[in-house]
């Protein structure tokens, strides 16, 4: 894991210097609220509903153990005892005091740690695969990458005041869990078949109002050069992106305004004009990833008998070894997914007390490396499958071993209407009682992958349009009504989801949900997931079933 | 007078500004001007031949290539923030200083404050009109707030990749 060096934990004093003399002069009347929410908003500060909330960033959604009991501390000082692990890697503090901000930054950044341009239209937190360095799909660790993008992009001179927020995912498997067509920009690390390293770029993905799923402007970009194409993409960006209107000021809609191939060939033209010394020299590159080598493993058999008859014994370690247990590169090792989405439970929040677990099993089993995922949950990415009993024992007593990895109720929701003042309705309620149809683990399991994200209101934030079952919050004369979508996706078979149908009240929400599983154990054929069904099929059987007793 | 700040050789100062600076609407006075780029265009010419100081101010949604052939004669450009959000200035003093090599004065005029002056310093600018109060002492702090860079830009700031190699 890559650890700040004195110059990493300079930045991060400094800017908390300047960030503590920008709130004592909001506090003393100095700046105005318009002046100081900008800079608020670039220190993670954000005003909600009922009090500030803090957005931590979690580069490439990577902890370790003393961080994450920093996060307990804070959580349990400054907060109500919790977090909420977001979309985005980053964690979130929903109840915090403006005058405490300064000290929580202080308090961060004693464990490396910032909440550094986690908003504000600036280059965000960039976002990596959970599984790097664990899994055997990729190319290369894509940590490598998202580590040398976080310094390039921290109070980077000319791309801090850009349109509109700007995110960056880097992926380096085939199968995607970074959501990378849904960034700004994309970035999948490939081989060339003379085995150079280079990235596919696609850019101009989003969500919100008007999602987007990102072309490919460059199949394949030499990696050395990569900071010099990101230079001529975010400069293309930041000088004719459009600022006159806020709901049109994302990339995408500059790169579907230009076409794809437009804003390939401007910026392939400024590319041509920028230096090469844009670009980062390999010594560095070679430190970074040096931090990221291979951990050591241990030489282990395949099969371990201490797993084996774990799994024999105890029906219920099994179904969370078959569904939360994913293959690791090394023999004898497995990856965890911890579940922050029990049944009834908020998705993505964690106590205090459960971050204290989680960092005690990470140090004691898990090579101090724990790691947050894009569908808010956790993982451990280096068990040895000896030890996964263990572990499973630990987190069910802690509440965090739902066995429901990519099931019916592991639900991205956004705070919604209980937080938010963007929401127009509830999502976390939604996500709990569609997971309370669903809490029979057998019948989860039966319907196999299924991903539905929930978003308040049409900004997006639980990525409703990628949904293989989308739910977005509407209000329509003061209720909560719900709009469905099917057959998105976020993966690499990235797609928007499409509508169900008339806007569906909130009580009737889980019960539609049921029934488009009915009619797809129904309609499905071999080994069909949901989304391929849906893909199929079409809406109309599952709107059929649905509106059926409307009429 | 507005406050008016420069940056020479390392060090800032509050200076004597020479230039006015010219509406559209407006007569050019004698002596050293500033005009927006589509009057500089029409006029610039004449302006020049009279021997005196003449600067440019270009608005952000302005492209600074329009100029890359007057350049070698331009004193000044103004690049002008409607609003301290909008960015697009930073673009145009870097490609001044880095794509043009102009080495007469970039100038920071409009929505101006010290929030900006770190950024402003490392793409190039070095003259500033702050439109909140800052004294010199002020604006030097606020740019010289972070001891290390992550990036090159017009600056010349050696990057952290770069210190850390030596």
């Amino acid at each position: 894991m890559y650890r700040y060096d004195q110059i990493d934990k300079d930045m991060l004093a400094d800017r908390s210097e300047e960030f503590r003399g920008q709130v004592a002069r909001r506090l003393a009347g100095e700046l105005s609220e318009d002046q100081f929410k900008p800079l608020r908003l670039r220190n993670g500060l954000y005003l909600q509903l009922h009090a500030y909330m803090l957005r931590v960033a979690v580069p490439y959604g990577s902890l370790n153990p003393d961080q994450l009991r920093k996060l307990a501390w804070i959580g349990r000082t400054y907060d109500k005892g919790y977090g909420h692990f977001t979309t985005r890697t980053n964690l979130q503090f929903h109840w915090i005091k403006l005058a405490d901000a300064p000290d929580i930054l202080d308090a961060l950044a004693s464990v490396d740690m910032h909440a550094i341009q986690t908003s504000g239209n600036c280059i965000r937190n960039v976002t990596s695969d959970p599984y790097a360095g664990a899994t055997s799909e990729e190319i290369d660790d894509p940590r490598v990458w998202a580590e040398a993008i976080r310094q390039w992009s921290t109070v980077h001179p000319e791309f801090n005041w850009l349109p509109r927020k700007f995110k960056i995912a880097v992926t380096a498997s085939a199968k995607d869990r970074t959501a990378a067509k849904t960034h700004d920009i994309g970035l999948n690390l490939k081989r060339a078949r003379d085995g150079v390293l280079g990235f596919e770029v696609m850019v101009g993905g989003g969500l919100g109002r008007l999602p987007h799923i990102a072309p490919t402007i460059r199949p394949f970009l030499p990696a050395t050069r990569l900071f010099s194409y990101l230079e001529a993409i975010l400069r293309v960006y930041n000088r004719h992106g459009r600022r006159d209107n806020i709901h049109k000021a994302r990339i995408k809609i500059l790169v579907a305004a230009l076409g794809a191939e437009e804003f390939a060939r401007q910026v392939e033209a400024e590319w041509e004009k920028v230096s090469v010394s844009a670009d980062l020299p390999d010594t560095e590159l070679a430190r970074i990833r040096g931090a990221f080598a291979p951990k050591s493993f241990e030489t282990l058999p395949a099969v371990s008998e201490a797993f084996e008859a774990a799994k024999l014994k105890t029906p219920a370690f099994a179904r969370f070894a078959r569904n939360n247990l994913k293959p690791h590169k090394a023999p004898g090792y497995a990856i965890v997914e911890i579940a922050l989405k029990g049944i009834g439970d908020t998705p993505g929040d964690c106590t205090a007390e459960q971050m204290e677990v989680v960092a005690d099993l990470a140090e004691r089993f898990g090579q101090d490396d724990i790691r947050v995922t894009h569908e808010q949950n956790l993982v451990l990415p280096h068990v040895r499958l000896d030890d996964a009993p263990a572990v499973w024992t630990a987190l069910a007593a802690a509440g965090l071993a739902t066995p429901n990895m990519n099931l019916v109720s592991d639900i991205i929701a956004c705070p919604g209407l209980d937080y938010c003042a963007l929401a127009n309705a509830r999502s976390i309620s939604v996500a709990q009682n569609i997971a309370r149809t669903f809490a029979d683990p057998e019948r989860a399991e039966l319907v196999g992958e299924l991903k539905i994200k929930i978003s308040g209101c049409i900004n997006a934030c639980g990525h409703h349009h990628v949904g293989h079952i989308g739910i977005l919050g509407v209000d329509k004369k003061g209720e909560e009504f719900y709009q469905l979508t099917l057959g998105g996706s976020a993966a690499e078979d990235a797609g928007v989801g499409q509508a169900l149908g008339p806007a569906l009240p909130y009580d009737r929400v889980a019960e539609a949900v049921d029934t488009l599983v009915d009619v797809y154990l129904r309609e499905r054929q071999g080994a069909e997931r949901f989304l391929d069904t849906v893909r199929r099929t079409g809406v109309a059987p599952f709107k059929e079933a649905v509106y059926a007793d409307v009429h | 007078m507005p406050t008016f700040i420069r940056l020479q050789d390392g060090a800032f100062s509050l200076a004597e500004d020479p230039f006015t600076a010219v509406a559209d609407d407006q007569q050019i006075p004698p002596g050293d001007v500033i005009v927006s780029l589509a009057r500089f265009q029409t006029e610039g010419g004449g302006l020049l031949s009279e021997g005196r100081q003449v600067g440019v101010r270009v608005e952000s949604h302005e492209a600074v290539e329009a100029l890359a052939y007057d350049l070698p004669e331009i004193a000044v450009v103004a690049l002008h923030f409607p609003k301290f959000g909008d960015g697009r200035a930073y673009s145009s003093a870097r490609l001044l200083r880095e794509r043009f090599q102009f080495k007469g004065e970039v100038r920071a005029v409009g929505d101006v404050l010290r929030e900006q002056a770190g950024n402003m310093a490392r793409c190039g600018f070095d003259a500033f009109e702050p439109a909140d109060g800052s004294t010199v002492e002020v604006w030097e702090r606020a740019v010289s707030r972070f001891r290390h860079v992550y990036q090159r830009a017009s600056d010349g700031r050696p990057p952290a990749f770069e210190a850390r190699g030596g």
